[in-house]
């Protein structure tokens, strides 16, 4: 056991666990806002479970609390998960050759998770950063929800509490980070007029889904990323 | 939110998340579709915020809401801290709400 706190370095041991507190509040604000908003108190924490995914989980939950159908919800959230692909790729040989290792190494894989275990060069620090990170974040991100499912029960009035307002500020902390890429950002402009000059003609959700036609103006990459490494040097509020 | 929904997304976004371990000797990923998947997740955000921030069922949210929403984006381009970004979101909302702004 020593020697595994020793391959971590002190400065990792610090950020991993600042990223789990971030993620935590961020998943707090997922139960709390989810259930105020009127979702079962088990949506939430079995989501979180199963989805592990914190983009994923309000774009699903945001498009069904507006009113959408659980088919655009899913759509939506698996369009944003998508992305786990390519780092399944690039943490593979970290996760390990036994199967049970990769069954349950796969469910860990996140933005925060995968950022961290590349930064390290050497491959058992690379191992004990994956799982380390991954862990403490799966238990964290559960606790947290769990905890904010409990006060968003607790809370009554939530339109003049402002709640609805903290919904997208979550969202927009969480994507401010990759806009700073001019293409992703035009892109990403676009599609936000389409979505909302598109919501009062469709059913809830699908304009949302329509945006990804502002894809178009993605324009070229700016090739300069590692092979699967999430592009954006602040972790702790990426879309996960 | 049926569990139907919930396993179904469960199951894609495990799919995505393990292909990468058990294909890894298989099959690459081409760069063009690494930053396809990028950029999608985040104008696929950005469309959640905008819809979020200014629209409650096919109409107008009110001017509380996006301005809410307006003050926390201001405060996390300025890197303050995520409370502080959500509260001071609701914060304006519902103080905009409190003097009668809808």
């Amino acid at each position: 056991m020593r020697s595994f706190w020793r391959t971590l370095d002190h400065g990792s041991l610090r950020d991993i666990s600042l990223v789990c507190l971030a993620d935590a509040i961020v998943g707090a604000s997922f139960g709390a806002i989810t259930v105020s908003g009127g979702l079962h108190p088990w949506v939430p924490v079995t989501m979180s479970v199963l989805v592990f995914a914190g983009g994923a989980q309000f774009a699903a939950a945001g498009v069904v609390l507006a009113g959408g159908s659980p088919a655009a919800a899913v759509l939506a959230g698996l369009v944003l998960n998508a992305r786990l692909l390519p780092y399944g790729f690039a943490v593979a040989d970290t996760v390990g050759g036994r199967w049970w290792t990769r069954l349950l190494g796969a469910q860990l894989i996140t933005d925060e998770t995968v950022a961290f275990t590349l930064r390290q060069h050497e491959r058992r620090r690379r191992r004990v950063t994956f799982w380390t990170c991954g862990l403490a974040l799966f238990g964290c991100w559960n606790v947290a929800v769990a905890l904010g499912v409990l006060a968003g029960t607790a809370l009554r009035n939530t339109g003049s509490l402002g709640l609805d307002a903290a919904f997208p500020t979550v969202l927009l902390a969480l994507v401010l980070p990759s806009l700073a890429d001019r293409g992703t950002r035009n892109a990403a402009l676009a599609g936000a007029v389409i979505a909302v000059a598109a919501t009062p003609f469709l059913p809830a959700g699908l304009p949302v889904l329509l945006a990804l036609a502002g894809l178009v103006l993605a324009g070229q990459p700016a090739a300069r990323e590692e092979e699967g490494r999430p592009a954006d040097a602040n972790p702790a509020l990426e879309a996960r | 939110m049926p569990l139907l929904a919930i396993a179904v997304l469960a199951a894609g976004t495990y799919a995505f998340r393990l292909a990468g371990p058990v294909f890894r000797h298989r099959m690459r990923i081409p760069d063009r579709l690494q930053r396809l998947l990028a950029v999608a997740t985040a104008v696929l955000l950005t469309a959640l915020v905008a819809t979020a921030a200014l629209t409650q069922g096919d109409g107008f949210a009110g001017w509380a809401r996006p301005a809410g929403v307006l003050v926390g984006g201001a405060l996390a381009l300025r890197r303050a801290p995520f409370p502080v970004v959500v509260v001071a979101a609701a914060a304006t909302t519902a103080v905009l709400r409190l003097t009668g702004i809808p």
